[in-house]
């Protein structure tokens, strides 16, 4: 640009960078989580995890994948779906074939890195979100949402029936060791795939936020909050979500094709609706309003599937009641908490905040422990076993009378505690 | 001789029996200011659905710039060059101030459905989406969200969101419904600033809006126009104040005479 446009610029037009954030700022909210993010990763295999650990950490990098993919639909841009898996899984069933023809090959196909995977997981995964999509995001709302559930119970049903791609109820299995090393990679011991599930998951956690940066990313949102508006700026509503769409089941589908060379094998199971209501609930308690949200919601989740059973075998009904909790009080989820906690530490009145929240904490211990004796109680009581609940160093006999007090009264103490707290400031709509 | 920037021809709308609009003929040349005025009911809100294609036609004919618009969908006739304003704050709720222009401005710089920008980085989107906010004189709110705005600077946004495509017909729907005197003084400054070259179109409860902007008026009453013409033609017409007896005061008596 030579020196006279560049005055003719300054002089007509206002100034807009002054509008963005500034650098520092951009650094701070854009960059540095995903620097963070990779330290921690890297930082992670120094401390010599167990087996076990390493397998729950590669599941709970497949879920964020998995879970930031459906909040591009659910979050962004105001698509419930219950058939999320669906993408999920076709990328996975693809990835395994690939495995067994990598393994088998003695042509091309032999040369392929497995560390290469899911971008073919992406690959199937936005086709089939290209075909299903297109009947399916000529609605929105309601609509839509029944579609979803529609087709994945239509997917899961033709994985049972399938028995040459799906592999009836056993699914299919492959060999994540075959074909050539990448980057000094067998992925064969699981430290090694460790390193492959932190690359994809970085690399699809970085891709699915800079989409939010896109015009189209941003369209998404416009739609969400207003799709009629939309037309009236030049854009075909139908059209945005139906990209969006696309790129959702894309990035199910890479999540799928870590899952396939961490699991080795794929079961019609993973199309049902039950994975895709899981990656709802991940995505919902974690905060859709967040793009951290799902992250944080899936590390939880993957973490209380995995171990809540351990703890209890009543694990479901806590799930269940988790999401009802957050449903109903915390519609921003674990990530609407964590940033309010942080800005209300930075905020001028903090003093007053972490009062009302030592207060809401007592009051949620107090109630989440009468529920957890309940529960336990009750459980003990319907096996009929004879067993009683221990905890705190007492026994819970489901007909002692002290039992049912330390039920109630915890209850409604931090019921009173929590209406005392909160009520000053907030009106539940 | 140039077309007309908008054109009915013997527009009708029905919904079931209800016959709303009845045979519209209307033609507005470019950079005219055109007001449409008429009781409650009249099928002003109707006509601007048929005219934005919200609703379908039941019959006639509606041309921009000569080119026939029946049967296109809104936002291909947004990209012809026709944009509107809702009659109730249409925004993103859930945006900033910018964001919101931002979005507005996006197609009409060609980004269309792109996911390989960055849009922090389009020098020229930013730069357009400043210029428009200045405009209008949003530019102090620029990184609020904008469901915290209040009520007049929503609709503020509104007309900016309008306008940031750059349509050469511009239609708004009641652009100072629900203001004060004031901000409906400053609205008004802000159109005629915004409408500036180009065309206007708009429905519009305050007589005193009306008769400061319009370059013609047409008056709808139950679907049907029963006069078109200057400002002070219509004051004196007497249909026109047959379809006001009893309704409202006669347009603008009291702003032109004082």
């Amino acid at each position: 640009m030579t020196d006279a446009a560049t005055t003719n610029t300054a002089t007509t037009h206002t100034d807009w960078h002054a509008l963005e954030p500034s650098s520092a700022q951009k650094f701070r909210e854009r960059v540095l989580p995903f620097i963070i993010a990779a330290i921690v990763l890297a930082v992670i295999p120094l401390m010599g995890p167990s087996r076990t650990t390493l397998t729950l950490l590669n599941h709970m990098g497949i879920n964020i994948v998995f879970a930031l993919s459906f909040n591009m639909l659910l979050g962004r841009a105001g698509l419930l779906t219950f058939g999320h898996a669906v993408y999920l899984g076709l990328g996975g069933y693809f990835c395994v074939h690939i495995l067994n023809w990598i393994d088998g090959s003695e042509g091309l196909m032999q040369h392929l890195p497995v560390f290469s995977l899911p971008i073919f997981g992406f690959g199937l995964g936005a086709l089939a979100g290209a075909i299903i999509g297109y009947p399916s995001c000529k609605r929105a709302g309601t609509a839509f949402a029944m579609i979803s559930l529609g087709v994945a119970e239509l997917m899961a049903a033709c994985a049972f029936m399938f028995d040459t791609i799906f592999g009836g109820e056993m699914g299919i299995s492959g060999d994540r060791m075959s074909g050539p090393e990448f980057l000094g990679l067998s992925l064969g011991p699981l430290e090694e795939v460790y390193w492959f599930i932190a690359f994809w998951t970085l690399f699809g956690t970085i891709a699915m936020y800079a989409f939010t940066r896109t015009p189209l990313g941003k369209l998404s949102e416009a739609t969400r909050d207003n799709p009629e508006r939309v037309q009236f700026i030049g854009y075909n509503p139908t059209r945005v979500r139906y990209l969006v769409f696309i790129f959702a089941g894309g990035f199910a589908g890479l999540a799928g094709g870590m899952a396939a060379v961490q699991d080795e094998i794929f079961t019609p199971e993973s199309m049902s609706l039950i994975p895709s209501g899981v990656v709802l609930i991940a995505a919902y308690v974690g905060g859709i309003r967040y793009f951290s949200g799902p992250i944080m919601g899936a590390i939880l989740l993957t973490y209380m599937q995995s171990n809540l059973s351990d703890y209890s075998s009543a694990w479901l009904l806590y799930l269940g009641l988790m999401f009802i909790v957050i449903v109903m009080f915390i519609p921003n989820g674990i990530a609407g908490i964590v940033f309010g906690f942080w800005n209300g530490l930075r905020s001028p009145n903090r003093g007053a905040m972490m009062a009302r929240w030592a207060g809401q904490g007592v009051a949620v211990v107090l109630m989440f422990m009468s529920i957890v004796v309940l529960v336990e109680v009750a459980i003990r009581w319907s096996e009929g076993y004879g067993e009683t609940f221990e905890a705190f160093g007492m026994s819970f006999s489901f007909d002692s009378i002290l039992t049912w007090a330390l039920i109630v009264l915890p209850f409604a103490a931090g019921v009173f505690l929590m209406r005392r707290v909160t009520r000053k400031d907030e009106v539940p709509v | 001789m140039t077309a007309p920037a908008l054109e009915l021809r013997n527009v009708h709308k029905s919904f079931g029996p209800a016959k709303i609009i009845q045979g519209v003929n209307l033609t507005i040349p470019k950079g005219e200011v055109h007001a449409i005025i008429g009781p409650n009911g009249a099928g002003k809100s109707t006509l601007f659905n048929l005219i934005s294609a919200l609703h379908p036609l039941s019959d006639g004919e509606i041309l921009l710039n000569g080119e026939t618009i029946t049967g296109k969908r809104p936002y291909q006739i947004n990209r012809m060059g026709l944009s509107r304003s809702f009659q109730v704050s249409n925004i993103f709720t859930n945006m900033s101030v910018r964001e919101n222009v931002r979005c507005g401005v996006l197609y009409s710089m060609g980004l269309g459905y792109s996911f390989l920008k960055n849009v922090g980085n389009l020098k020229e989107v930013n730069e357009k989406t400043a210029q428009i906010l200045d405009e209008v004189g949003l530019i102090d709110k620029a990184n609020l969200p904008a469901a915290l705005l209040p009520y007049a600077d929503q609709r503020t946004l509104e007309i900016a969101i309008t306008i940031a495509g750059g349509a050469d017909v511009i239609m708004l729907d009641e652009p100072t419904a629900g203001m004060s005197h004031s901000e409906t003084d400053r609205a008004v400054e802000l159109i005629g600033r915004a409408a500036r070259g180009k065309t206007l179109l708009i429905v519009e409860h305050d007589m005193g809006v009306v008769f400061g902007l319009a370059d013609r008026i047409s008056v709808l009453v139950y679907g049907e126009i029963v006069a078109t013409g200057k400002p002070e033609e219509i004051r004196g017409d007497p249909k026109v104040r047959e379809a006001y007896l009893g309704d409202e005061t006669i347009p603008g008596d009291e702003e032109v005479t004082a």
